[in-house]
């Protein structure tokens, strides 16, 4: 081994993440040292790739060929073999409607509302997250004191988990909750935030651009600091006013970087679930109900467990993801894996 | 108005604040509440008695109804201040209430006990922090029991994650092999398939695997995370060939090579990995949800869920239930945020 790699080696161990690093690797030592011998040093780069691609193939690439399956056969049976094939019959059923912009004359009329739901819960969400993302993208750019600080403050709630984000606004908004408190302390009257089926979907929407909000105004302030500094200069020397500036130079510069973050945000929105599922059940009535939660309840909350329907609409969830992550990739300019397409549609790794 | 504007941005100097450096830290304020308020809230809540969470409108600080110990009654007696018909006010202990009728005695002369409208009195409160909403947690529902869960899956998922994503990037950035460039985009490619639209098959690939109601099945479908892979082979394409030839020159093994001079000079890539490796398998939601249904296998998050949906739910203990499970997530904040935030806006992965 080389002087340097050795010393750079010797320094990963000394600290303490470098030790927690190596000792797995090291207890796999002769195994390996054995596999090379039997498979040779041309091959061991796919050794080194199984493990990633055996749970890739067992746990997506396997599941998507199964999930075709399902949406094509019927019955409460779990096995792929006890399974009737019924051809499109769990699509016909999800698309049987008289008027398909009035959900009860659907058959599956939850499908029908969860769809509606989710489409006017996408628009108004990243809309208006965007908008929010980008002030606070500006005043943070602006030379302010303590930018770090201000920085993690709009950060923070992304790091808290769907269910605690949901239990903290739940906490919030009972009827005897501190907004109500200072409703009534500013003489107003006290509203059932929780049982309203507009309010409901008011706070569902507001509470989803609270918790991601900093994620977005990130990417929205890495945007804004790639934007050449001359072009102020240049403006300031002509006195160009806040306004104008930023109407001129700022928002046209930051146009392909907002792009991004608005079909982002988009493909995370259309999946919407956790947190509104654990703040509202989907409730009151079918106010909030969206699709990953239909999913969810027709294939394995409600009695019968309608495995076939579930993965019928999760195709239709999955052409929505397709549309938009087709859109990302015409943005993003296609075929070169650039940094943003890491995000892709996944959200969560 | 224009006019206006201009006045005002050109009589700023450089050094002085102008009115959008006012407006910009008064939006920042706002902010700041507006963020951090709900969290803050949640936090002083749990700390008060399930009779402070019950009083409305609710107060900032953590009141408790005053108790005080009769002698001759074994439990301690809440103490209330009743207005006597005479006008003047007495602090009385209450023994039992019936209707709109309370018993209540003197706590001095425990002997005489006298009927009050519950009109005529209101709770005597003092400041009181209710730590034993925190400590009977691990003693009530089986608290312990999730947070091990919990703990567990977080750890082992991350330690597999860091190897099998590192050992994947290792190959895809220091090796040129037919192949290679196939396996690279089949990987990015899973970026596309959210988990959400797999539930039903990933379903009976885990029940298949005999992994349903086990931690394993969350573990497993976790560990191979496409931007783990993607995060540490943009880092490891930076380290210099040379050095892994001068290894093979010395008669390395490639896995020597591996672990002992790529592993070593990951290590930042490797960290910011392990810090959202970390939020994801704690925050974990769905796919717990579905697989995990026996209740002494619930991490906290699913503990969480199935308390607040019960009808009676004890929120002093859910609140401070809920506290602790931020305190993993805010140290990592407090202590990691500036590797979280650069780590985002130069990678775009959360």
């Amino acid at each position: 081994m080389s002087h340097r790699a050795q010393k750079d080696s010797d320094q990963a161990r000394a600290n303490p993440l470098g030790q927690a690093l190596t000792w797995l690797p090291r207890l796999l030592e002769p195994v390996m040292r054995f596999a090379q011998r039997v498979l040779g040093t041309r091959r061991m780069p796919w050794l080194f790739l199984t493990p990633n691609l055996l749970i890739f193939g067992t746990f997506t690439f396997l599941p998507i060929v199964i999930n075709f399956y399902y949406a094509f056969t019927g019955g409460v049976k779990l096995f792929p073999s006890e399974r009737p094939f019924t051809g499109m019959e769990n699509m016909v059923t999800l698309f049987d409607c008289r008027d398909y912009f009035n959900p009860s004359t659907c058959r599956k009329d939850i499908f029908w509302q969860a769809v509606f739901n989710t489409a006017k819960f996408a628009v108004l969400q990243v809309g208006l997250m965007v908008v929010f993302s980008v002030i606070t993208a500006l005043v943070l750019n602006k030379k302010i004191i303590g930018r770090g600080f201000w920085r993690g403050v709009f950060f923070y709630p992304v790091l808290l988990s769907p269910v605690v984000v949901a239990l903290i606004w739940k906490w919030i908004l009972q009827s005897q909750g501190v907004l109500n408190g200072l409703l009534i302390g500013v003489g107003a009257s006290p509203t059932e935030w929780l049982t309203s089926a507009n309010w409901m979907f008011f706070w569902v929407i507001l509470v989803s651009i609270w918790a991601h909000m900093g994620f977005y105004t990130l990417i929205v302030l890495a945007g804004l600091q790639a934007i050449p500094k001359d072009l102020y200069d240049a403006a300031q020397m002509d006195s160009a006013s806040p306004w104008r500036v930023l109407r001129r130079i700022t928002l046209p510069l930051l146009m392909p970087n907002l792009l991004v973050v608005i079909v982002l945000a988009l493909i995370r929105a259309v999946q919407i679930f956790d947190e509104v599922f654990v703040l509202t059940g989907g409730g009151p009535g079918t106010a909030t109900t969206f699709l990953v939660q239909f999913i969810y309840q027709t294939g394995f909350a409600s009695e019968i467990h309608l495995y076939g329907l579930a993965a019928a609409a999760s195709l239709v969830l999955a052409g929505a993801l397709l549309v938009l992550t087709l859109l990302q990739l015409k943005i993003t300019r296609g075929g070169e894996i650039r940094n943003s397409d890491a995000e892709g549609g996944a959200g969560h790794a | 108005m224009p006019e206006a504007l201009r006045f005002l941005t050109r009589t700023s100097g450089r050094t002085q604040l102008d009115w959008t450096d006012w407006l910009s830290y008064v939006y920042l304020v706002f902010g700041l509440f507006l963020m951090f308020g709900p969290v803050l809230w949640i936090v002083m809540s749990s700390f008060k008695t399930q009779s402070g969470l019950s009083d409305f409108p609710p107060t900032f600080l953590p009141y408790g109804q005053k108790t005080v110990h009769v002698t001759g009654h074994e439990a301690r007696l809440p103490l209330y201040r009743v207005k006597k018909p005479d006008g003047s006010t007495r602090e009385l202990a209450e023994l039992r209430r019936i209707g709109l009728t309370a018993t209540m005695i003197d706590p001095a002369k425990p002997d005489e006990e006298m009927p009050v409208n519950i009109k005529d009195r209101e709770k005597t409160s003092e400041l009181r922090v209710a730590t034993e909403n925190y400590t009977e947690l691990f003693g009530k529902l089986s608290f312990g029991r999730y947070l091990w869960n919990s703990v567990f899956i977080t750890v082992v998922a991350t330690l597999i994650t860091l190897l099998f994503n590192s050992m994947a990037a290792f190959a895809l950035s220091k090796y040129r092999f037919k192949g290679q460039k196939t396996v690279f985009l089949l990987i990015i490619a899973t970026l596309m398939i959210p988990p959400t639209i797999i539930l039903v098959p990933n379903f009976l690939v885990i029940s298949n695997l005999g992994l349903l109601n086990s931690l394993w099945g969350v573990i497993w479908p976790a560990v191979a995370t496409p931007t783990g892979v993607f995060l540490l082979r943009q880092y490891m394409l930076t380290i210099p060939d040379e050095l892994l030839d001068a290894a093979r020159m010395d008669h390395a093994s490639e896995w020597q090579i591996y672990w002992r001079i790529v592993l070593p000079l990951t290590a930042p890539a490797l960290a910011v990995l392990a810090i959202f490796s970390v939020m994801w398998r704690w925050n974990d939601f769905l796919w717990p949800l579905i697989v995990l249904s026996r209740s002494e296998l619930f991490t906290l998050q699913l503990a969480l869920n199935a308390f607040q949906g019960e009808l009676q739910t004890e929120w002093n203990y859910l609140l401070a239930m809920t506290v602790i499970t931020i305190i993993p997530v805010t140290l990592v904040f407090a202590f990691l945020q500036k590797h979280i935030t650069t780590g985002i806006a130069s990678s775009g992965v959360k």
